[in-house]
């Protein structure tokens, strides 16, 4: 108690002093603003091997480039009217699905598309939507929308070489992407995905690259992509959503809010996200999401830094992760690569084991 | 100015009754702290769940770091008000921190979403916040509040039940300059891009959603 007076005193006089230099401090204090990643003088890759510029990722089967042949292929968020980049063609508004069985049958594709985990659980081996990847309900332009997909098959794909229908291409998806088994064919899940990607493309041409298709193809970056750089662009960029360990978040109610970017829950080393230049291309157009403002190179670095994770299996695994490399991997893709002195694939959890219902 | 004297002579004042300093968070919010600082529950509800009527914004649940990022915006004044600025500068540094942790350790049961003004939310504050506006690079609001605005983590706040008037407000004082960017400056870019038109509708549309999160959706 005796020695609170002269603590008491010190007390104040600092209090006096901060209060002074808080008063100075918020004269013309405006808001704080994050710092923005400075990531040009970070080394290089300690591998540092180049990337060609990016072609075309094979998974969007095409004959034409429409990515190349649009004038403004990276829309900045800042912009309003992503849309533009396809000016010519508007898939139809949610409100205009017909009220007749067809209808219905659209309406449930819509739900299995956004709602994957709910309404087509029994194929899916990981916490992803197919809307996660497809923004805006499968609408948005340069987030591979379904009404540009639908009129471009059937088609020669080289991931699989031969030719596939649109059916077959979202088989791929449910067993590369949301890492689980594909419903088979005439299942009443592909069935009402392709009515709502049908319905979506009401009126677009018939084999024509629209604007707006795929994601956008990067050109090379300047400097190879780094895996040190990326990781600084994720902490400063990504992970306040998907985390900083990137397994994402759920809500209070326990829904996924944002996606697991990789570990068991998320995409596989099979599916097209997991090639840097497609992740790149899809981050930049569309990634932090509603703030897409990253240049080339933070989108080329960071990509590299989430497809440089360990994540599912490849479900083509022959039992040896360098012949899968061999037979499957191409440039882009980390898989095989020896990534701070791990071997990308050695670990890999088995495919498609983390499906949560009995499966056929 | 007002209120720098005000921050001046509750600083002196706070330190010349140290007995205060050692207040816990429970007291200061249910008795207050001096002059300065009214009991937080007189306006925050006894259980952080907020005043619908009169337009004071639910506590209990909101995550930690979020609401001590208020409190210090509140005391640096960058986030402008003038009933939370002095209340907010009265507290120490750690005072601030305590009262947020204290806060979101609350529940949420015990608040309801605002009925009255909002017991019919129009459908375009609905679309506004389930489907966003891609069209305008607005993604659906819940897709960072979490479904129905419960929340989701410690930086993206429920707005479920939260007072219409109280998020008509935030929102327009992020298009003023008002309140600090938050991070990545989301919250304000996302506010600057909306339309005089959207703010009420989607105002009263996460008035009128319960904030007590429905649990048991088969996920883990
Ligand atoms: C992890 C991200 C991811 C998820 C989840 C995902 N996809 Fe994809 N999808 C892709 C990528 C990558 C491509 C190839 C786009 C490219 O290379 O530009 C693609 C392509 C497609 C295409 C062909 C697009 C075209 O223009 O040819 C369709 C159709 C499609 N996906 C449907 C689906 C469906 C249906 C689901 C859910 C069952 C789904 N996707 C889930 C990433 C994903
Ligand atoms: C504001 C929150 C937020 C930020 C910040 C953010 N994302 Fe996302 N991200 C999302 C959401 C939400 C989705 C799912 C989109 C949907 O369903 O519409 C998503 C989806 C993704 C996906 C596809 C799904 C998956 O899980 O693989 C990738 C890849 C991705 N984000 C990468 C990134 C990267 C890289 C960054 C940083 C540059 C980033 N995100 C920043 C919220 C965010
Ligand atoms: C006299 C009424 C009153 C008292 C007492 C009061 N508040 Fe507030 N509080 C408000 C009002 C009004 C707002 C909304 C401010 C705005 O519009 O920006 C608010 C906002 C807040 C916020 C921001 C909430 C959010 O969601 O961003 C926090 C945090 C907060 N108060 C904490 C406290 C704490 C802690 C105390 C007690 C130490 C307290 N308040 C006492 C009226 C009060
Ligand atoms: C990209 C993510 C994101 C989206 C989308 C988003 N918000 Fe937010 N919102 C935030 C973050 C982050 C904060 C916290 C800001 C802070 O810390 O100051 C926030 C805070 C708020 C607040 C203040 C809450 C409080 O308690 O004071 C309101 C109101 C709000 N958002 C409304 C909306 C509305 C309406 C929409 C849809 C039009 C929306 N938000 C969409 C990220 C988002």
């Amino acid at each position: 108690m005796s020695n609170r007076i002269p603590l008491l005193t010190v007390a104040v006089s600092f209090a006096m002093l901060a209060a002074v230099i808080f008063w100075v401090g918020t004269r013309d204090q405006s808001a704080p603003t994050p710092a923005q990643a400075k990531t040009a003088n970070a080394a290089p890759a300690a591998r540092g091997d180049t990337t060609e510029s990016a072609t075309k990722s094979e998974d969007v089967a095409v004959s034409g480039n429409a990515a190349s042949e649009r004038s403004e292929p990276l829309p900045g968020a800042a912009q309003p009217g992503a849309a533009s980049a396809a000016d010519d063609f508007a898939p139809p508004t949610r409100s205009e699905i017909p009220d007749d069985e067809f209808g219905a049958m659209v309406r449930k594709g819509r739900d299995i598309f956004t709602d994957t985990q709910q309404h087509a659980d029994q194929f899916v081996g990981n916490d992803l939507q197919c809307a996660n990847c497809h923004l805006d309900e499968g609408r948005r332009p340069d987030s591979a929308p379904l009404w540009a997909a639908w009129a471009m098959y059937p088609a020669y794909r080289g991931k699989n070489k031969h030719v596939n229908d649109f059916a077959e291409r979202i088989q791929g998806c449910f067993r590369y992407s949301m890492n689980g088994t594909p419903p088979p064919r005439g299942d009443e899940v592909l069935v009402a995905l392709e009515s709502y990607a049908y319905w979506l493309a009401s009126g677009a041409p018939v084999a024509k690259n629209l604007p707006g298709r795929g994601y956008p193809e990067l050109e090379a970056p300047e400097q190879p992509p780094s895996f040190t750089r990326g990781k600084q662009v994720f902490a400063d960029h990504c992970a306040l959503c998907h985390g900083r360990d990137g397994q994402g978040q759920r809500a209070a109610d326990g829904s996924l809010a944002f996606p697991p970017l990789w570990g068991p829950r998320s995409y596989n080393w099979g599916a097209g996200m997991h090639r840097v230049n497609t992740a790149a291309g899809f981050i930049k157009a569309n990634m932090p999401l509603g703030a897409a403002t990253l240049s080339d190179q933070q989108a080329w670095d960071v990509a590299r830094f989430i497809d440089s994770q360990e994540r599912p299996q490849d479900p083509r695994f022959t039992g040896s992760v360098s012949e899968t490399a061999e037979q499957y991997h191409g440039e882009h893709s980390m898989y095989g690569q020896t990534v701070n002195g791990v071997v990308l694939g050695q670990d890999a959890p088995p495919s498609g084991t983390a499906a949560k219902v009995n499966q056929p | 100015m007002a209120i720098r004297k005000c921050t001046l002579s509750a600083l002196v004042w706070l330190l010349s009754v140290s007995p205060w300093v050692q207040a816990s968070p429970s007291d200061i919010a249910n008795q207050g702290l001096g002059e300065n600082v009214a009991p937080c529950s007189s306006c925050h509800g006894a259980h952080g769940e907020g005043n619908a009527a009169a337009g004071f914004p639910r506590l209990a649940g909101l995550g930690a770091p979020y609401l001590e990022a208020q409190l210090d915006a509140f005391a640096s004044g960058a986030r402008e008000n003038a009933v939370m600025q002095p209340i907010a500068s009265a507290l120490s540094t750690d005072q601030r921190s305590a009262m947020a942790t204290y806060y979101s350790q609350l529940s949420a049961e015990g608040a309801q979403a605002s009925k009255g003004q909002s017991d019919n939310p129009p459908d375009t504050g609905a679309e506004l916040a389930e489907h966003g506006r891609w069209a305008n690079d607005i993604p659906a609001c819940v897709q960072c509040h979490g479904p129905a605005g419960v929340g989701v983590g410690e930086h993206f706040p429920a707005l479920a039940g939260q007072p219409a008037a109280y998020l008509e407000g935030q929102l327009r004082a992020w298009r003023n300059g008002k309140r600090p960017g938050g991070p990545m400056g989301l919250m304000a870019s996302i506010a600057a891009k909306l339309d005089e038109s959207d703010i009420k509708p989607v105002a009263q549309y996460f008035a009128a959603q319960s904030p007590a999160p429905a649990k048991g959706l088969d996920h883990e």
